[in-house]
């Protein structure tokens, strides 16, 4: 009933992208997306997608995947880019109902597509080459500089990683119990909004009693075994930089180079 | 007298309920699926206590859920009383309340604030009006052994076994003819494993109410069950009375169930040369009164 819900979409695959160290990647996409933001030259754009490309052959993530991706944003991108045709004023093209399609609109719809999709495919591509826990793990490693600060940086961790680890769970127990109930008698599909509404607390009653349980057994098992929080606490794995780190780094600066080179220097030369 | 008369005398009846060529796969992960029910097919008459055994893993809860349709098979039927419950337009909460599933720790999907409204949910479902709706309530606490007292409090004020009851009775209440129980005494004492099943055995005999106890201890199944299913891998591999299975020791073993010790017992003194009809004794009980009689006392 509810199994075709993923979250932490990982795709197991042995490849180099997999490899690399979680927080190389992490810095990669952060930077990949904030070069889309800035710039909006269209030499850019194709760098980017010819970038994206390579890492994506690389990932050896089916490109079936990665379309999969675009399903919860594809009514953004359509409607932005809908907006974009018909409220961007310039040389009229042709009339489509009260709207004036102008030449610059569809080149912007176009661009804000292209940016969107490019988002949406960078970011994805962390998420199907790297598992939750080691995505945790390099969140607090580059969050660390902020215990300065007195930031609880191993706590928030932690407690994205048990949420992590939790929502399968839940995703199955909640499967359990709506058949539980609809063993008796209850109908979660028929009627108006307020009465499927209602049909959902029987659910939602024995669902949170359960999260509560299992937060309270956690918490239980974790004390059992002197769990104190962040301070000395060593990793089982933990994260190294090895040699294809440092040339991935290498070629993020040649993509940043490139990218500062297409999108300020270029317009102009050209220009 | 135990098993071929009986036999024939099931045959003449009126079947509630038949499996025909059930198949049901789970899809897990990107590629492999695992079948989960592989071509099974049964038949239960009314008034039946049919044991379901098999390992973890062997596809007995997805048939316990395919019974009353909470899954689809992907090829094969169900008949109860002779209408193919998977036609369009079949109505599966009529046929929910007359085929009950109790689920595996079935208190986890208590939610009302006392036992009696939450028992009463069930009933008010399946289109019972208040006043039919309380009384079956009331009838059915009465019914699994819960005092008075326990009415207006909340469930989770309750002991373990006792929320177990009341969960069990939010599905009698349904009235239904065929219940089917997984696993209803796991995580249970002795003594509450005890009355659990004594209480089920009660709804058989009394009510006359087909069961289906899914479980894999054997110990449970033998001492209520008039025929056990054993299932493994998705396959039944036997459908017959506990003697007559419970004959099949060493392909048990091979899937990881054994037979009841009591069974164990009595072949190694059959074999050792002691005159005892070793399928006649499946409680401790009857293998009492059957040394008993091979020692001439």
């Amino acid at each position: 009933m509810l199994r075709d819900i993923t979250l932490g979409q990982y795709y197991q695959a042995d490849s180099v992208i997999h490899r690399l160290d979680p927080r190389t990647k992490l810095i990669m996409t952060f930077v990949y997306l904030i070069s889309l933001f800035i710039f909006t030259d269209p030499y850019v754009y194709a760098a980017g997608l010819l970038f994206l490309v390579i890492a994506l052959a690389m990932s050896r993530v089916p490109i079936k995947f990665m379309i999969k991706g675009l399903k919860p944003v594809w009514l953004i991108i359509l409607l932005t880019s809908l907006m974009n045709i018909m409220f961007t004023d310039g040389e009229p093209l042709f009339q489509l109902w009260r709207f004036k399609v102008t030449a610059e609109g569809l080149q912007r719809a176009g661009f804000m597509a292209g940016r969107l999709i490019l988002l949406v495919f960078g970011s994805n591509l962390m998420t199907l080459t790297t598992t939750p826990t080691r995505l945790t793990n390099a969140l607090e490693a580059l969050m660390k500089p902020l215990k300065f600060i007195h930031f609880p940086v191993h706590e928030i961790a932690m407690m994205m990683s048990i949420a992590l680890r939790f929502i399968p769970l839940l995703v199955d127990e909640t499967d359990k119990i709506m058949k539980a109930q609809l063993a008796r008698g209850a109908d979660f599909e028929s009627g108006n909004l307020l009465k499927r509404t209602k049909a959902m607390v029987p659910v939602l009653v024995p669902l949170f009693i359960s999260a509560f349980r299992r937060a309270n057994d956690l918490a239980m098992a974790m004390e059992a075994r002197c769990y104190h929080g962040g301070e000395g606490r060593t990793q089982m794995k933990p994260l190294k930089y090895k040699g294809r780190d440092y040339i991935t780094f290498l070629l993020l600066v040649i993509y940043l180079a490139l990218v500062v080179f297409l999108g300020h220097f270029l317009p102009g030369i050209l220009g | 007298m135990r098993n071929e008369d009986k036999k024939t005398i099931e045959d003449s009846r009126i079947p509630l309920l038949v499996a025909d060529h059930l198949v049901y796969e789970y899809e897990t992960g990107s590629a492999n699926t695992v079948r989960a029910l592989d071509d099974v097919s049964f038949t239960i008459y009314p008034g039946e206590f049919i044991g379901l055994i098999g390992h973890t893993g062997s596809g007995k809860s997805t048939l316990a859920e395919t019974l009353n349709a909470l899954l689809t098979p992907k090829s094969g039927s169900i008949y109860f009383k002779g209408e193919d419950v998977f036609t369009k337009g079949y109505d599966r909460k009529k046929l929910r309340s007359h085929v009950g599933l109790v689920f595996q720790y079935p208190e986890h999907q208590l939610f009302e604030e006392t036992v009696f409204k939450d028992v009463c949910y069930g009933p008010k479902n399946i289109g019972m009006s208040r006043k039919q709706a309380e009384l079956t309530a009331y009838e059915t606490i009465k019914k699994v052994g819960l005092p008075d007292e326990c009415f207006y409090h909340s469930p989770f004020d309750l002991s373990g076994g006792q929320r177990r009851r009341v969960a069990i009775a939010g599905v009698l209440a349904m009235k239904p003819e065929l219940l089917v129980l997984d696993e209803p005494t796991a995580g249970l004492d002795p003594k509450g494993r005890e009355e659990i099943l004594d209480m089920i055995a009660g709804l058989k005999n009394e009510d006359n109410m087909s069961i289906v106890l899914v479980s894999h201890s054997m110990e449970d199944v033998a001492r209520y069950a008039d025929r056990i299913m054993v299932m493994d891998k998705g396959k039944k591999l036997f459908d017959d009375v506990p003697s007559e299975v419970f004959a099949h020791a060493d392909e048990l073993e091979k899937i990881g169930l054994a037979a009841p010790a009591v069974v164990s017992v009595m072949h190694r003194l059959k074999e050792a040369g002691i005159p005892v009809d070793d399928r006649m004794a499946l409680t401790t009980d009857e293998a009492v009164s059957e040394i008993m009689k091979a020692f001439g006392v």
